[in-house]
């Protein structure tokens, strides 16, 4: 009987094996796409990246042009998710399990977290492009609406799991909701939410330099304009610094985060 | 005594000597159903006086905490009515509901405090009954309740740890700390839903010696859910046994003898309560 099983089991195997070749296998042939023609182009695309994305004392020159698009970017990114922080508390306050006003709220607080959330943010710029034309405010909002989306879900978790005992000794003493929510609630979540706030800005910065393509907004414009351009040192310039921005911000989070919990 | 609390009347204005031993809770039929159909406490009567000690024994599952729960309405009350100082809890409303609680401190086994916060921010987290909710939120608490906290912290001989976070306490220290909060509340009750189960015996004995001295010196009646039967015997003026959601026995400590506590706890149990 075992053994039966155990045969049975290397044949699953081998039987998924060949199945997902044969899915890989069609799936190439109908996107026209060849694997080894894909491999032999690499080492001539690393040449071509070597020969022509070359920082040069020309465009060191745009410099200072550079760094106050990228401080643009930056500080969008980090308006864009503390105020989304704000208003996220709120929604998470009224969607958690613990801290709902009536079911309705926290329906309503759900469905606006899931509905902003499952749409990605380039989508939301896409959308908002429309409407709202091509500045600053659009790339912002379509930071906002996603960080809102996002946030409201982890904020309701660490809601959630703060400890309800205080919460339980807190309603004995005849403390009303917003006493326990500001002292017994908040403060066991602060540090969580914190950290989920450091983690969206980083995310944020990395994601506006490719709303601000699409918006016409930040160093994503200034990116996309001299890559139009053909000015590839330029942009490789460019690429460098958001690079090194992105390191320089996770590394300044994570002492953050380390200081706090 | 060891731990006594000096001059408490002078703290506690509302307290005054000499209480009158009128019943201050009074228990009627009381019942409570989980989901409507688990029947937790059936019929249960019973009056408590002011500065009475009594102590709730039972197994676990017999109901002692959600009995404890029904007096300051943490549960909704299913049948029956518990009086407050001759006011039906079951039938206050939100605001009348908030004065009441404020009237009655509770003690948990886990000391329900906020772990991130200080020894004092949890203490004063006790006015909060008092308090509106702005003046909450934003923590205005008047000079002379800072005073109070200080006081009660130095009375239960945890000053020194004023303004340490909670989470780095002892649990006895924590479970004084909890007593603070419930007394800043000038209660005339407090009710202990098993105070000493995670405590030490060392820490045990300190925080019973310390609700003792509470009921006896400021005359606040304490109802003490206990797991342990000696404790209850050394301690409580009054012993409830509470079994299955009824109550099996309820007289002075004194009088509550062996085969009572095996009928209380079903006679396998024997061992381990004389142990």
């Amino acid at each position: 009987m075992n053994e039966k099983r155990m045969h049975a089991k290397k044949w699953q195997t081998t039987f998924f094996l060949i199945i997902i070749i044969v899915v890989t296998y069609l799936s190439t042939s109908i996107t026209n796409f060849n694997l080894i023609d894909g491999m032999l182009t690499i080492p001539a695309a690393i040449g071509w990246m070597f020969s022509n994305l070359l920082i040069t004392q020309d465009s060191i020159a745009k410099m200072p042009q550079i760094l106050e698009k990228l401080g643009e970017t930056i500080f969008m990114s980090i308006a864009a998710t503390t105020l989304a922080a704000v208003v996220s508390l709120f929604l998470a306050l009224m969607g958690s399990k613990t801290t709902k006003v009536n079911q309705f709220f926290s329906v309503i607080a759900r469905f606006i977290a899931s509905f902003s959330r499952n749409i990605p943010v380039v989508a939301w710029s896409l959308i908002l492009l429309i409407s709202f034309g091509q500045n600053s405010m659009t790339g912002f909002l379509a930071l906002f609406v996603a960080t809102v989306g996002f946030l409201t879900r982890a904020f309701i978790e660490s809601v959630d799991e703060a400890n309800q005992s205080s919460v339980e000794a807190l309603t004995a003493t005849g403390a009303t909701y917003f006493h326990i929510v500001s002292k017994a609630v908040i403060p066991q979540s602060l540090p969580q939410m914190l950290s989920w706030i450091l983690f969206m800005i980083e995310t944020n910065i990395r994601s506006a330099t490719l709303v601000g393509i699409l918006t016409g907004t930040g160093i994503g414009y200034m990116f996309d304009l001299y890559y139009k351009n053909m000015n590839y040192n330029v942009v490789a310039l460019i690429t460098f610094t958001i690079v090194i921005a992105v390191i320089v911000i996770e590394l300044l989070s994570n002492k953050i985060r380390k200081v706090i919990l | 005594m060891e731990y006594v609390l000096v001059n408490a009347y002078s703290i506690f204005p509302i307290i005054q000597k000499g209480v009158c031993s009128m019943s201050l809770l009074k228990v009627e039929e009381l019942s409570k159903l989980y989901d409507g159909e688990t029947r937790v406490l059936k019929n249960v009567s019973f009056e408590a006086n002011a500065g009475e000690f009594l102590s709730v024994i039972g197994p676990s599952g017999a109901g002692k905490s959600t009995l404890l729960r029904c007096i300051n309405r943490m549960v909704e009350i299913s049948g029956g009515k518990v009086k407050f100082d001759g006011i039906d809890v079951g039938a206050m409303k939100k605001k009348e509901l908030r004065k009441l609680r404020t009237n009655i401190g509770m003690i948990f086994q886990h000391y329900n405090l906020v772990p991130r916060l200080t020894v004092i921010e949890n203490v004063l987290h006790g006015r909060f009954g008092y308090k509106s909710t702005l003046q909450g939120v934003l923590g205005r608490f008047t000079e002379e309740e800072k005073e109070r906290a200080f006081f009660l912290l130095q009375k239960l001989g945890i000053s020194e740890h004023a303004y340490k976070r909670c989470d780095q306490l002892s649990g006895g220290q924590q479970q004084r700390v909890g007593i603070c909060r419930a007394l800043i509340q000038e209660p005339k009750l407090i009710l202990c839903d098993e105070p000493i189960a995670s405590l030490d015996p060392n820490s045990s004995k300190v925080i019973m010696d310390y609700l003792k001295t509470i009921s006896t010196e400021l005359g606040i009646t304490c109802i003490v859910n206990l797991h342990q039967v000696e404790v209850a015997k050394e301690y409580a003026d009054r012993i409830i046994g509470l079994k299955e959601g009824e109550i099996v026995f309820d007289g002075p400590s004194k009088v509550l003898y062996r085969d009572q506590i095996e009928h209380i706890y079903g006679i396998e149990s024997r061992e381990l309560i004389t142990v």
